[in-house]
């Protein structure tokens, strides 16, 4: 298969917002390109407009005037779902009870017209896809989440849609499971390789299996970007927050520092402000000898959770910081110690947002 | 032992109430294979009531078979899409709908027929045929088919199964038939089993409604109580019973069927 090259649609979301009949503002008006094959995530807390832009795409609503939806260039924005030619995947999984899994993976091929020959060797390829064989014959209320998950994927995926979309689709499962078919769907997805909209509350989903992440809040973007620009170069304090565990630390700047109760930490530069709001990721932090240390402070806590040991330390800057160490360093609680970080890995974002 | 002496009373008991219930309908079917009822069955055992009613009634069995399958087609083919509507519309416009079909059953079945009386007495060709009585038993059974389907879709997210279907290119129609009404069978048989025996047994409204030619079978059974000798009368009873209760038994075993799946 042509990973590369990309299959399906393109998708265009233009100035699409969602007000609904009792006037609440779900979606902001937003515009949003997704390219043929990219596997884009919606993320962010849940009422944050992600669902209503993921069905409104879907053609399960419809945007407010003025909002067009565009597939491959064409205005799809009247079109209903069922000629759309998208496969979704709902968080219930909205499998028919009345049907067996291989009638429900084979229902879309049925609609379509598929004969039944070419219909049970499509089910037949995606039943081994999927990793469900041996199911085919059973009742969906005797299937386990998992197996109910893999299903509702395999049914989205048989149709060849143009476009994917998923809603929230591994929230029905205990985490261990989660973790497990998070990455079953990211090889999936992967050797589809069809345009996928993937909307989630989970921030390590959204990281694991986007291409691009679309932070959502309060109805509008935050900000939309790589993983790793999310990651490292967050816009506001929002999306720091949400991605990852971040200090978020306000003092002034001076000459190029940050004027902290333990000290001056360096920033680059020489710049001067009077209130900066700057964000720090735990593990950029390192712990060192006080003595030689531009920021000192004293360990409140020490949690040793395995692959690293995670501190809190006050007294270097007004709130306490939160740091990861690795776990071969020794230190305890009440213990003075020096922090360094580099200057680059402090990053300032607009103050008040 | 005390144990032992509770449950035999509660047996007693139980067995009390139970022949408190079936007494009546024993002698009141007895009496129609018995030659005369006043000397009791001493008198012998005989079919001929029940070719007399045969004779006299067939016309009046058959046409309550007719009204009641008719019945049951209108609610399915209304009152089924009519509870998908109600369910999926939902808030306030759905619940006044659903309480003005619910109404009839306030109502006394003689002012429903009053009403019909009033309204279209007037078009003779309508008020002497059996669609008239249809049309009655159609107002009296719908809350019944409606209720019941509505609430299977209320344990269902027929929504998201809609959406489902819908997302995998079925049009409405399709979607109605291959996911919403499939996953209602259920409350769709409830329903029906309710419409047909109160269609088969309904009194009230019938009586106001019906004219010489269109008699329905508990019609007929007050006409031949009031007219005729009390074994007739009986073996009338007897003919309903052999009728009725074949049907009730193969609907809920269908029902139960359906359940275990």
């Amino acid at each position: 298969m042509n990973v590369a090259a990309g299959h399906g649609a393109s998708v265009r979301v233009e100035n699409c917002g969602k007000t609904f009949a009792d006037g609440t503002r779900a979606l902001e008006p937003a515009t949003l390109d997704i390219a043929r094959g990219e596997t884009l995530v919606l993320l962010g807390p849940s009422g944050c407009g992600k669902t209503s832009m993921l069905r409104i795409i879907a053609g399960l609503e419809l945007p407010d005037p003025g909002g067009r939806v565009l597939f491959d260039d064409k205005d799809m924005t009247a079109v209903p779902i069922e000629q759309r030619n998208v496969g979704m995947v709902f968080q219930s999984y909205a499998l028919f009870p009345n049907m067996s899994v291989a009638d429900n993976i084979g229902y879309g091929l049925k609609i379509r017209g598929i004969g039944r020959e070419e219909r049970a060797r499509r089910v037949a390829e995606l039943v081994a896809l999927t990793n469900i064989s041996g199911l085919e014959n059973r009742r969906i209320e005797q299937l386990s989440g998992g197996q109910r998950q893999r299903v509702a994927l395999a049914r989205a995926v048989a149709i060849r849609p143009g476009i994917l979309l998923l809603d929230e689709p591994l929230t029905a499962l205990d985490a261990a499971l989660r973790d497990r078919l998070r990455g079953e769907l990211n090889r999936l997805l992967r050797a589809l390789g069809i345009t996928t909209i993937y909307v989630t509350h989970d921030q390590s989903e959204a990281m694991e299996l986007g291409d691009r992440i679309v932070v959502m809040q309060k109805g509008s973007i935050a900000q939309i970007g790589t993983p790793r620009e999310i990651y490292f170069a967050p816009k506001n304090r929002f999306v720091a927050e949400f991605i990852g565990a971040a200090n978020i630390i306000e003092s002034p700047v001076e000459n190029g520092h940050l004027v902290l109760p333990g000290g001056r930490q360096p920033i680059g530069g020489d710049a001067n402000l009077a209130a900066a709001v700057a964000m720090i990721r735990p593990e950029t932090i390192r712990v060192v000898e006080a003595e030689a240390a531009p920021l000192k402070g004293i360990i409140d806590s020490v949690s040793f959770i395995g692959d690293r040991q995670r501190m809190i330390v006050s007294g270097a800057s007004s709130k306490p910081l939160t740091l990861d160490a690795p776990n071969t360093v020794k230190a305890q609680a009440g213990e003075r110690i020096g922090l360094s970080i580099a200057p680059e890995a402090v990053r300032l974002l607009p103050p008040g947002s | 032992m005390r144990d032992r002496l509770i449950f035999t009373g509660q047996l007693i008991f139980t067995l009390l109430v139970a022949a408190f219930l079936v007494v009546p309908a024993i002698l009141s079917i007895s009496a129609g294979v018995t030659v005369n009822y006043f000397q009791g069955i001493r008198s012998g055992v005989t079919l001929q009531w029940v070719f007399q009613v045969w004779d006299l009634y067939a016309g009046t069995i058959g046409l309550s078979f007719v009204i009641a399958i008719a019945t049951l087609a209108v609610t399915l083919v209304v009152g089924v899409p009519a509870a998908y509507a109600l369910h999926v519309r939902g808030g306030r416009l759905s619940r006044i709908v659903e309480e003005i079909i619910t109404l009839p059953l306030a109502i006394p079945g003689l002012a429903i027929a009053l009403a019909l009386l009033l309204t279209y007495g007037s078009f003779s060709e309508f008020r002497r045929s059996w669609l008239f009585i249809l049309t009655g038993h159609v107002i009296f059974t719908m809350p019944f088919m409606v209720r019941s389907v509505m609430a299977v879709f209320a344990t269902i997210d027929v929504r998201t199964l809609d959406e489902g279907a819908a997302s995998l290119g079925a049009s409405p129609w399709r979607r109605f038939f291959d996911v919403i009404v499939p996953n209602a069978v259920p409350g769709i048989l409830a329903g029906s089993l309710m419409v047909v025996t109160l269609s088969l047994g309904e009194f009230n409204l019938t009586w106001m409604l019906h004219t010489p030619l269109t008699k329905t079978l508990p019609i007929g059974l007050a006409d031949s109580y009031a007219s005729m000798r009390l074994e007739v009368a009986s073996a009338y009873t007897l003919i309903f019973f052999v009728m009725i209760i074949p049907l009730l038994v193969a609907m809920q075993m269908f029902a139960d069927k359906e359940q275990a799946r």
